[in-house]
């Protein structure tokens, strides 16, 4: 219950990146999502796409957070300039 | 004060137009389609400053209104019968992302066969999603209570969308006198916009996300605390209203001449300006009746019902709609709460002017009669369900 | 005082709107009002109805009008297909869109105007069709009795700003004065 979002003493159906019912989920995995930066353009659209807010950016460029990232594909496919390559795992 | 000629439709724009609302998305349906027409007008021309997204469908609609509310943006849509029913999924969503969101419905009948006249059959059909529902009775509360919407929607306890229902064309379509106010004063009236939380490129949240059953089960249970807060709001909202603009309307429950009545009647909407005809002539004619007009189904009015119809010798029930099987949806309402009371008055159920028959005080003058006659002749007793078909001349 | 009219038309002529200038114009006056159309689908050139409800006292009632006290005949050819009299109060008032004056059987007040030569006379013409809504709300407002000219002329103005308002003004001032009771 610790990790329900309340504001104002309202519970609200809101979640961040963090570790909650369904634990680290980046072990979920079967395909990698992995940035070749030589080729990134910095547009964003993979930070702006990926539904569970795992991609941020930084002063080298956008991240991913392997810990939760499940996996899904959304920014290899979204990204203009294909710099997103969809590996598999291991 | 600044008197126009307005009908049901227009009204509920200028009330969109005075609360400086941002986004307004929707699909056209007869009798709702000259409310969102008028707020395009008032965009095109300049006078509001605001987003219009056109869509594809009823379920878009709400959801392009939603996602413009999530991200801070004063939203509004409108829609009606077939449309609403269509756009039911993403009531619920609404409801459950705690957004607030105003939409005017304007009731209509459901098909098949295809009918656009006044029902309550779409508006009663969403009493279990968790937005807040009220009715007007004429055109200006079709207004007011539009600008009281955003108030209440938006206030820190209360966090749920909510509808303004008004009837089709019998106000929608029907012109008459309407204060649209000044706009600085809405301004003192009506700050811009807050909610709980916005979602943008700065705050990025994930909402929805599966909640394992006891965190649903409290989210569910949070909706219904913000639901039973809701009701001091909107008495709230309607009292300061009245204070600030001369206007307010006995916040969840209107009670008209119902202190003194032995017999009471509830309803809702447009028919109940009628009704109040029928109450003045009756009481010329020796029957001493009162009544409830129910303003808002969703928070439903649980004490103001027991404290009005307490001591009551009957309340008889006038519904715009059915629930198969079962009865009209005001009459299972207030007969629930009503049962509650460990003497409840003699009860009735009344059918009428589903699928838009016309009621005129005249017909609700026979039909409170009738009831008042049954109950002082036979003694206490509950009907479920009378129908009234015929209307006179 | 409590007023019901129903106008009768033809889908085009405008007869919701003249409605609903007559209920402005009660506005002006410190009455109040209500219009309505027939609730529902309505073709151009097709018999309409519109209806209006004029009151010293705020109107609370939205049921239909069955017994109106005043019918209004924008095309006199609509007696031929429809009953313009149904419900009539007897003693009521009818006022006609005609050049000259009409037969009417029963106890009523008959008015006729001749709206239609007013409007051509003043150029109120749109795809051949002569715009008579303005002159009989002029009509209108003199057989009612108890809404001025210059209310009427306000709530036109009201509606349509500049040339097209001055128009429309003249239009329904025309008909106020030459509308004529048939004895």
């Amino acid at each position: 219950m610790s990790d329900l979002i309340k504001i104002k003493d309202n519970i609200l159906p809101l979640s961040v990146t963090s570790e909650a019912a369904m634990g680290k989920t980046g072990s979920w995995r079967t395909f990698k999502p992995v940035i070749d930066y030589s080729k990134c353009i910095n547009c964003y659209l993979c930070w702006l796409y990926c539904p569970f807010s795992v991609i941020s950016k930084s002063e080298e460029g956008v991240v991913i957070d392997y810990e939760y990232c499940k996996g899904c594909g959304v920014c290899a496919n979204v990204c203009p300039v294909k710099a997103i390559a969809f590996v598999p795992e291991r | 004060m600044s008197v126009l000629t307005l009908t049901g439709n227009y009204a509920v724009a200028w009330a969109v137009k005075r609360a400086r609302v941002q986004v307004v998305a929707a699909y056209p349906i007869t009798p709702q389609t000259t409310i969102v027409e008028k707020i395009s007008q008032m965009v095109e021309n300049g006078e509001m400053n605001a987003k219009l997204i056109r869509v594809e469908s009823e379920h878009s609609a709400l959801a392009a209104t939603f996602g413009a509310a999530i991200g801070g943006a004063r939203a509004f849509t409108a829609t009606a019968s077939h449309g609403l029913l269509y756009m039911h999924e993403v009531l619920w969503w609404t409801a459950g992302a705690r957004v607030p969101v105003v939409m005017a419905v304007v009731t209509r009948a459901i098909g098949p066969p295809w009918n656009i006249w006044t029902d309550h059959s779409d508006i009663m059909d969403q009493r279990d999603t968790g937005w807040i529902i009220s009715m007007a009775e004429d055109n200006q509360e079709a207004f007011d209570l539009t600008l009281q919407a955003f108030r209440i929607t938006e206030d820190d306890d209360v966090n749920l969308p909510m509808i303004v229902g008004l009837d089709a064309f019998i106000l929608s379509h029907t012109y008459a006198p309407v204060d649209v106010l000044e706009q600085e004063d809405v301004d003192k009236w009506l700050p811009p916009r807050k909610q709980l939380y916005v979602i943008d490129s700065e705050n990025r949240y994930s909402m929805g996300n599966i909640a394992y059953p006891k965190d649903y089960m409290l989210m569910r249970y949070d909706i219904e605390r913000a639901m039973e807060r809701a009701k001091k709001i909107i008495e709230k909202v309607d009292r300061e209203y009245g204070e600030y603009f001369g206007r307010s309307y006995g916040g969840l429950i209107e009670c008209y001449k119902c202190s003194d009545a032995k017999y009471l009647v509830a309803l809702m909407g447009a028919w109940a300006g009628d009704a109040k005809e029928a109450v003045d002539k009756l009481r010329e004619n020796g029957y001493n009746v009162g009544i409830m007009r129910v303003r808002f189904i969703r928070p439903l009015a649980v004490e103001k019902i027991l404290e009005y119809a307490s001591g009551k010798k009957g309340v008889l029930v006038m519904d715009r709609s059915i629930s198969f099987g079962s009865a009209g949806p005001l009459f299972i309402e207030i007969s629930s709460v009503l049962s509650m009371n460990g003497k409840p008055p003699a009860m009735k159920g009344v059918l009428a002017g589903i699928g838009g028959v016309d009621v005129g005080y005249r017909d609700i003058m026979d039909i409170i009669s009738k009831f008042v006659d049954e109950v002082e002749e036979r003694g206490w007793f509950v009907k479920r369900q009378e129908w009234f078909f015929s209307h006179k001349r | 005082m409590f007023v019901e009219i129903r106008i009768h038309g033809r889908g085009g002529q405008g007869a919701v709107t003249a409605a609903n200038l007559l209920v402005t114009a009660a506005l002006f006056e410190g009455k109040y009002g209500q219009a309505f159309p027939f609730f529902g689908a309505e073709r151009r050139g097709a018999p309409v109805l519109a209806f209006a409800r004029i009151s010293d006292k705020p109107i609370r009632i939205h049921s239909e009008i069955k017994e109106p006290d005043m019918v209004v005949v924008f095309d006199p050819s609509l007696f031929e297909i429809v009953d313009v009299l149904a419900g009539l109060k007897p003693g009521g008032k009818i006022l006609v869109n005609s050049p000259e004056p009409i037969e009417v059987k029963g106890s009523y007040e008959v008015y006729y105007v001749d709206a239609t030569r007013i409007a051509l006379e003043l150029k109120l013409v749109v795809a051949g069709w002569a715009l008579i809504n303005t002159p009989m709300l002029g009509a209108m407002a003199k057989v009612l009795g108890n809404i001025s000219i210059d209310s009427v002329v306000k709530a036109i103005k009201t509606n349509w700003s500049g040339k097209l308002g001055e128009i429309n003004a003249v239009a329904a001032e025309r008909a106020f004065k030459s509308v004529r009771k048939i004895t």
